[in-house]
């Protein structure tokens, strides 16, 4: 266990490999573009400057730090350990995504792009986009699945608003992926004056490490926090896994800490068969897509599987190779939450805590309904709060939870 | 790492040179519209006069391809191709047909079936090679070794932004002919083909003796005598998928076999 701890933390290596996971799976069109945004971001990484100018922008502009809030009623409302919020969901545009955003923001800039085109699934990571687009004075385009546009109408909205275009994506199954394609398309035919803003944990080297440390402020700030409010490190720490950005952001920090355990939390949608979830490390296999060897939903053939969520975020078929080690090795668990159990968390949050949650930690906070009230009152639960629920009235009120 | 054996795709470069002559490389993708009418296809573009064809395995996430490979593939999964469906019927399709034939795939199909199964059944088949289009130098070591053991040959692709490091890489692991790609983007017919198409020649002959295709945005015959005129052949991919769109339907395996011919006047000196 220690030595796996130990290659962890070492990850990924210089080919972007995570143990077998990761690496770069990409057509030629694209090795040079990866290759020039691995070398400005690894220079961008050790530059004191870019590095302030980051945590200026979290700090004066995202509203970083985010609160640890010990959710006491909700505690008592389990009757098992005591449950902590780390507030993501408090962010400037409402979720983690702004972190990473910011960050290739400052990147782009620096590489001296003029354009940034991004995939959005919920329309977080579009939306953060949009924001840091308009922010820095570049163009912005924004691709996302016509299924996922119309089920995140107000999130479309939003970045049209902020000045971005918005592209819908007729093709495959309209959802995160089909928009991941599509955004590659673009960045091959116009790689000399525009930045692909990735927005999760995934795709080729760089994007998974890079990501990875824009995030890593999260679980940086929830250890002060955690060891200023209960004096000691969590028990477990517990997020959803969509790419796997907030989880990893959360985690990453307590990798070395083997009292730490670690819950990741899919999509367990509306049933067990292929298509009706989004649960890759319970029905997947490792294969290559968008770039990278992961844990995958896939056909016998080795074609990709549609997927099924309620939460557009987590409705994706593959997930970041860091979290495929993760699995690999046993230092993180994954399980499952189904569209239902993550509906009725929400409730169950906002109506403990009066805080209105996103789908996606809707998920992880099913999870720990589940598991607290079989816990000791002396555990503590740290769960991210990814994001806030104003993008999800329309399904919460046509779900009949209320 | 040299071949053992002279493979059909060197041969047939071979010959052209001999003649004086520049190649056409045409691709489909396997079972657009049809399995049963792959088969049909694949004999009118050998009559047409393809010198290598490269017959496209469909895949669910195309992503180096444009809207015109995107809707085959579409089609050719729903009338259930797949790489297994795809190598069973080889060996009946290319009955008669002279045209070395190489497999064009993404990676995952070809992982997911085994390196070595793949290599096995494609030579068994009597695939002469395959292009793997996501699958860079770098992580292509074990595929290639499984290529290697069946004589197969690996083909892969060069970009204008491939820098002189990549193309050293690229022409190593290369063998039967090295695919240039005339422009960025993803695949997909132009009014032009790009102007950085002649120092990337320039520099692929440095780095190789190997036969250079050209591709990406060659859809007529002024385009394949402007790209014959630097490389050793053309490649026609979309603008052959757009005209089995259009025309098979009402036309038949002929109105193909006509437009493959039409193509090949690009080639004639």
């Amino acid at each position: 266990m220690t030595q796996s701890l130990n290659h962890a933390m070492a990850w990924p290596d210089a080919r972007g490999r995570y143990g077998e996971f990761g690496g770069r799976f990409v057509p030629e069109t694209l090795m040079h573009p990866v290759e020039e945004l691995e070398r400005a971001w690894e220079a961008a990484r050790a530059d004191e400057q870019f590095q302030a100018e980051f945590h200026r922008l979290l700090k004066d502009y995202a509203g970083r730090p985010t609160p640890l809030y010990h959710a006491r009623r909700l505690t008592e409302h389990l009757g098992g350990a005591q449950i902590y919020l780390k507030r993501e969901d408090l962010l400037h545009t409402g979720a983690h995504k702004i972190n990473n955003a910011i960050g290739q923001g400052l990147l782009a800039k620096r590489m001296g792009k003029t354009r940034l085109i991004a995939e959005t699934g919920a329309g977080q990571h579009g939306v953060a986009t949009a924001t840091v687009a308009a922010l820095l004075g570049l163009r912005s385009v924004v691709y996302m699945g016509e299924e996922d546009m119309a089920r995140q109408a107000s999130n479309v909205f939003r970045m049209r608003l902020l000045g971005t275009e918005v592209v819908g994506v007729g093709s495959g199954s309209k959802t995160l992926k089909d928009a991941i394609n599509e955004a590659m398309r673009d960045w091959v035919a116009n790689v000399s004056d525009t930045h692909y803003l990735l927005g999760s944990v995934l795709g080729p080297h760089p994007y998974p490490v890079m990501v990875r440390e824009f995030h890593r402020v999260i679980g940086r700030e929830t250890r002060a926090e955690i060891l200023a409010q209960a004096g000691r490190l969590p028990d477990y720490l517990v997020a959803c896994v969509g790419g796997g950005s907030n989880s990893i952001g959360l985690f990453y920090d307590f990798l070395a800490d083997p009292g730490v355990k670690m819950l990741g939390v899919e999509a367990g949608g509306r049933g067990a068969n292929l298509g009706e979830h989004a649960a890759r490390f319970a029905g997947g296999r490792p294969g290559v897509l968008h770039g990278t060897y992961t844990y995958v939903l896939q056909t016998g053939d080795g074609l990709i599987s549609t997927t099924h969520s309620i939460s557009a975020g987590l409705d994706y078929p593959a997930v970041g190779p860091e979290h495929a080690s993760l699995y690999a090795s046993g230092r993180v668990e994954y399980t499952r939450a189904s569209d239902q159990a993550a509906l009725e968390a929400a409730r169950t949050l906002a109506r403990t805590e009066g805080i209105i949650p996103a789908l996606e930690p809707a998920h992880a906070l099913a999870e720990v309904i589940q598991r607290a009230p079989k816990m000791s009152k002396d555990t503590i639960i740290v769960v991210n709060l990814s994001g806030r629920g104003d993008k999800d009235m329309g399904i919460f009120q046509s779900s009949g939870i209320v | 790492m040299p071949t053992v054996s002279t493979s059909r795709v060197e041969l047939r470069f071979r010959e052209l040179r001999e003649r004086g002559a520049k190649g056409l490389v045409i691709y489909l993708t396997a079972g657009d519209p049809t399995l049963d009418g792959t088969g049909k296809l694949l004999a009118a573009v050998d009559r047409g006069g393809a010198d290598v064809i490269e017959l496209g395995v469909p895949f669910s996430d195309p992503l180096a391809d444009g809207p015109v490979i995107q809707r085959a593939s579409e089609r050719a999964l729903k009338a259930g191709s797949t790489l297994g469906r795809i190598l069973e019927r080889l060996p009946e399709w290319r009955e008669g047909i002279g045209a070395p034939v190489i497999l064009f795939s993404y990676y995952n199909p070809v992982l997911q079936y085994g390196l070595e199964r793949f290599a096995r059944d494609a030579a068994r088949a009597g695939a002469a090679g395959a292009l793997i289009v996501d699958l860079a130098p770098e992580e292509a070591g074990a595929y290639v070794q499984a290529m290697r053991a069946k004589n197969l040959d690996t083909v892969f692709l060069a970009a204008p932004t491939s820098t002189d490091e990549r193309l050293a890489r690229l022409v190593r692991l290369s063998t039967g002919f090295l695919y240039l790609i005339s422009r960025p983007g993803t695949t997909g017919a132009r009014s032009d083909v790009s102007g950085a198409l002649g120092p990337l020649i320039e520099r692929a002959r440095r780095h190789t003796e190997l036969p250079l295709a050209v591709g990406f945005g060659v859809s007529n015959p002024a385009q394949v005598r402007e790209v014959a005129a630097k490389a050793e052949a053309a490649v026609v991919g979309s603008a052959l998928v757009r005209a089995i769109e259009e025309r098979y339907a009402a036309g038949g395996p002929n109105t193909i076999e006509q437009f493959v011919r039409w193509l090949r006047e690009g080639t004639d000196a």
